[in-house]
């Protein structure tokens, strides 16, 4: 790998960068420099803010504060066009194509080249074919259409679209998440020429082995912070960079499970060898009542999918779920209410609610023949079983005929988790459950978890942020690329090693 | 989206978010007293019920000005009604798949094969009983086709409606070869086109199915589950509600709407025709986003589907009292579509802000 010149030119300098967003700071003082001819590596947890950054350095956000200055000058990125006036062009992770038009047409899609209104297909033509051939891909033909190319083919029409503009800067939001074991080689023999012309590549991975392989520099974000600058990507060790994605400054909300509530004896939830598709295959594991289970992995790793088919709302290819020794029917979210699993989603607002109804109406909404009579609703049960309901869970105010748009994130999760304690459930799925959800609401949810686990509710969670799981579960499980890789009790297990699994199989287990 | 949680101090005590607060204070239904649960944001809809219950009766001092001996005589109020009662009936199976998510564009159609099948010369052989059992069954059988296509054949229902639209239409033309079918069943006749103290059967059956309609809306688990399925069809399905089987109920019950409405059309020209019902459809879609429904779906009210089909029934009366032409009065309709959805966004939008 050829050392990038200390020397060259600084193109891009951020600092201080701070983004707020209602009730969240995304960025609260990022610090970024990035040197032509170099692949400057992010690395950071979900959430640590780098997809916001991201859209800063692309102009779809526009910062709080900070400065940046490009190649030596201040800079406003006031929008995408901007951003890519100066040089700066983006690879989304979620491909920005449009499937029923040509690669050609992709490629130059909003800066047509045209005479009087009228596009030059034909050099638009050669000039896309030109740089297919340039990514490597020749046989990719230019009138393709997009949608019936590969992943990987979209990948490289995306790159080229990058490189239409003479970016002197391309962001690559997870690149490779799509990509086969060769096309990835493809990929960064690309980044390698192009940085061999002074091309600038800020690069976005979970996986350190292809920052070893492709990067110079790693900048570290915590919190939306900037922890470290300017690291060398081949000398500094995984160790290290685990730790400062993972060391956390000030004492964390995350309670400690001290007391475990489960009931060794009395098994309620079963999985065993489920399988569904390219999303997971194999997953077994069982819940006692009372005991809380985490599964931990990075966001795509399956965790998601399947506490949805274990909830029958996706459709198993193997294996099977028992709720107290009784097997579900696949693909049935009937079934599993019925035998009294509930799933908290992890969209709470495009799964879970019914934002325009009454909290009351959400609430029974999983009970509706348990709250009527001859199909005749039972208004007044709904609304006295909601309202305490709302009391246990401590959901304020307590008045079931709330609108839930009206609610706060924290206490719109508690009105999904309300609609499954109304029915007693045995088994909560909850997915994400304190994303989007502020510190003070979250300690509540954690406690309301642990509560529900005292009750004797078995509980699976997922949760993209490892403290979390870690704080919250008696037992862990973690998932990397739709398998199960360790099941572990969560007192034998610390951040570090968690993290480390998730991104990179084993390396520093010990 | 970040954990945060270092740089924000835990609040042991729960506050009450600012947000909430401000629209707990602004809205006083959510604090209101038991009982007017009825609709998801019954405040909003209080303001647009009244802001149409305003034009129907600006409407009707426009119709007692232009012909003050006529419009409001008893004669012309039952005339209106008889005239509103089957597009009534047919908004009622409208507004329900409306607020479900949907659309049916195959209503009139469906009410034309109705009509025509139960007038058939062999079933007015049978009488007047098997008469209506014809036109209901049709009318639901139809539904049933339109909601099993869109629910379990996953054709969209614009599309599966559309087509029920063009093919219904053409077998009520090839049952009855174009013909008008006169109805020689007097006992029929005698019945829908009779008085039940002193008021129309046929202002009775608009009456009725109105009320019925209302309680399956608003207090059965059938009306919950209708909401919650245009509301948000995805966690309808999280949370156990088999949406594609309501999905298909909802058109089912459209089309036995449109059957009923066949009863009533019949009734009114003494006959059966393949050209009954005719913009239907339109009509109906009108009455019920006027009355407030949102296309969307998760949202609307009969009373103002019914405040609707009255408004425009009334414009129609104005039109043929002062022997104005269609034309013009097709206009008129068009404006004022244009004008109660207008109105309807501003209010939501001051609300808003």
């Amino acid at each position: 790998m050829s050392e990038p010149d200390p020397d060259a030119e600084v193109l891009l300098t951020m600092t201080g960068i701070v983004k707020t967003f209602p009730g969240v700071r995304a960025l609260d003082g990022v610090d970024l420099e990035v040197r032509a001819g170099e692949v400057h590596c992010l690395l950071g947890q979900n959430g640590a803010g780098k997809s916001t950054l991201i859209k800063v350095l692309s102009g779809a956000h526009q910062p709080d504060g900070g400065v940046i200055e490009w190649r030596g000058r201040t800079a406003t990125l006031g929008s995408p066009v901007a951003a890519l006036n100066l040089g700066i062009a983006t690879m989304y992770q979620e491909l920005d194509l449009v499937d029923g038009i040509s690669v050609a047409e992709n490629i130059f899609l909003g800066h047509e080249l045209a005479t009087f209104g009228f596009p030059q297909r034909r050099r638009m033509r050669n000039e896309a074919r030109a740089l297919m051939r340039r990514l490597g891909h020749p046989e990719i033909p230019a009138g393709r259409e997009v949608g019936l190319l590969s992943a990987a083919g979209q990948q490289l029409v995306s790159m080229a679209r990058a490189l239409v503009h003479n970016a002197r800067l391309i962001i690559m939001d997870e690149p490779t998440a799509a990509l086969a074991a060769d096309e990835v080689d493809n990929l960064f023999r690309i980044v390698e020429e192009l940085t061999a012309e002074g091309v600038a590549v800020v690069y976005i991975s979970h996986r350190l082995e292809e920052i070893r392989r492709i990067g110079h520099r790693v900048t570290v974000l915590k919190d939306g912070r900037t922890v470290a600058a300017g690291l060398n990507a081949q000398q500094t060790t995984t160790n290290e960079l685990v730790n400062l994605m993972s060391g956390r400054m000030v004492e964390t909300v995350f309670p400690k499970r001290d007391v475990t509530t489960a009931d060794e004896t009395t098994e309620v939830l079963r999985v065993e060898g489920l399988t569904r598709g390219s999303e997971f295959a194999d997953v077994s594991f069982t819940v006692n009542a009372g005991e809380i289970v985490g599964i931990a992995g990075l966001v795509g790793a399956g965790r998601s999918e399947v506490l949805e088919t274990v909830f029958g709302a996706r459709k198993a290819d193997a294996g099977a779920v028992w709720v107290d020794g009784k097997r579900l029917r696949a693909g049935s979210v009937p079934a599993a209410v019925a035998a009294g699993v509930g799933l908290a989603p992890e969209e709470r607002k495009s799964q879970g609610l019914l934002l325009d109804q009454s909290v009351a109406n959400n609430v029974v909404l999983a009970s509706l023949p348990e709250y009527s009579r001859a199909g005749f609703s039972e208004r007044g049960k709904e609304l006295r079983d909601s309202r305490t309901t709302l009391e246990r869970l401590d959901l304020r105010p307590a008045d079931p005929r709330r609108i839930v748009r009206t609610l706060s994130g924290g206490n719109q999760q508690k009105a999904v988790v309300a609609r499954w304690l109304v029915r007693d459930c045995k088994v909560l799925l909850l997915d994400e459950p304190t994303r989007g959800v502020d510190v003070g609401a979250r300690a509540e949810l954690y406690r309301l978890i642990h509560e529900l686990a005292a009750a004797g509710v078995a509980v699976v969670l997922v949760s993209s942020e490892v403290p979390e799981v870690l704080g919250l579960s008696d037992r862990v499980l973690v998932m990397r690329e739709g398998r199960l890789l360790t099941e572990a009790p969560a007192s034998e297990l610390t951040e570090a090693a968690v993290l480390d699994m998730v991104m990179e199989g084993s390396e520093v287990m010990a | 989206m970040s954990d945060l949680s270092e740089r924000s101090t835990v609040d042991p005590e729960p506050k009450p978010d600012p947000e909430a607060k401000a629209a707990l204070e602004s809205d006083p239904v959510q604090t209101g007293p038991a009982g007017g649960v009825r609709t998801p944001s019954g405040l909003r809809l209080d303001i647009r019920l009244a802001i149409l219950i305003g034009v129907l009766i600006a409407l009707c001092v426009v119709g007692y000005i232009t012909a003050p001996d006529t419009f409001l005589s008893e004669s012309n109020i039952s005339t209106m009604l008889r005239l509103a009662a089957a597009i009534g009936v047919v908004s009622v199976g409208m507004t329900f798949v409306i607020i479900s998510g949907g659309i049916d564009l195959s209503v009139g159609s469906m009410v034309a094969l109705a009509s025509v099948w139960m007038t058939t010369l062999a079933t007015q052989s049978y009488g007047m009983f098997v008469m209506i059992v014809c036109a209901l069954a049709v009318g639901l059988g139809a539904g049933m086709i339109n909601g099993v296509l869109i629910a379990y054949g996953r054709v969209v229902p614009f599309i599966a409606t559309l087509a029920m639209y063009a093919s219904a239409r053409g077998l009520a033309e090839r049952l009855s070869e174009r013909r008008t079918q006169v109805v020689t069943v007097q006992s029929y006749l005698e019945f829908f086109r009779g008085d039940l103290l002193g008021i129309p059967v046929l202002i009775w059956m608009l009456a009725v199915v109105y009320a019925i309609g209302w309680v399956v809306l608003n207090r059965t688990t059938f009306g919950r589950r209708t909401f919650a399925v245009g509301g948000n069809a995805e966690a309808a399905r999280l949370a156990g509600i088999n949406v594609k089987r309501h999905t298909a109920y909802v058109y089912a019950l459209a089309g036995l709407c449109c059957g009923i409405a066949a009863l009533m059309v019949v009734a009114r020209t003494t006959s059966g025709a393949s050209t009954n019902g005719q913009f239907y459809e339109l009509d109906a879609i009108a009455a019920v986003v006027i009355g407030g429904t949102l296309l969307t779906g998760g949202r609307g009210t009969l009373i103002g589907t019914l405040i609707g089909v009255l408004i425009f029934t009334v414009v129609n009366s104005i039109f043929t009292q002062n022997n104005l032409e269609t034309d013009i009065q097709n206009i008129a309709k068009g404006v004022i579509i244009i004008a109660a959805v207008l109105l309807q966004y501003s209010t939501t939008r001051t609300r808003k802000t």
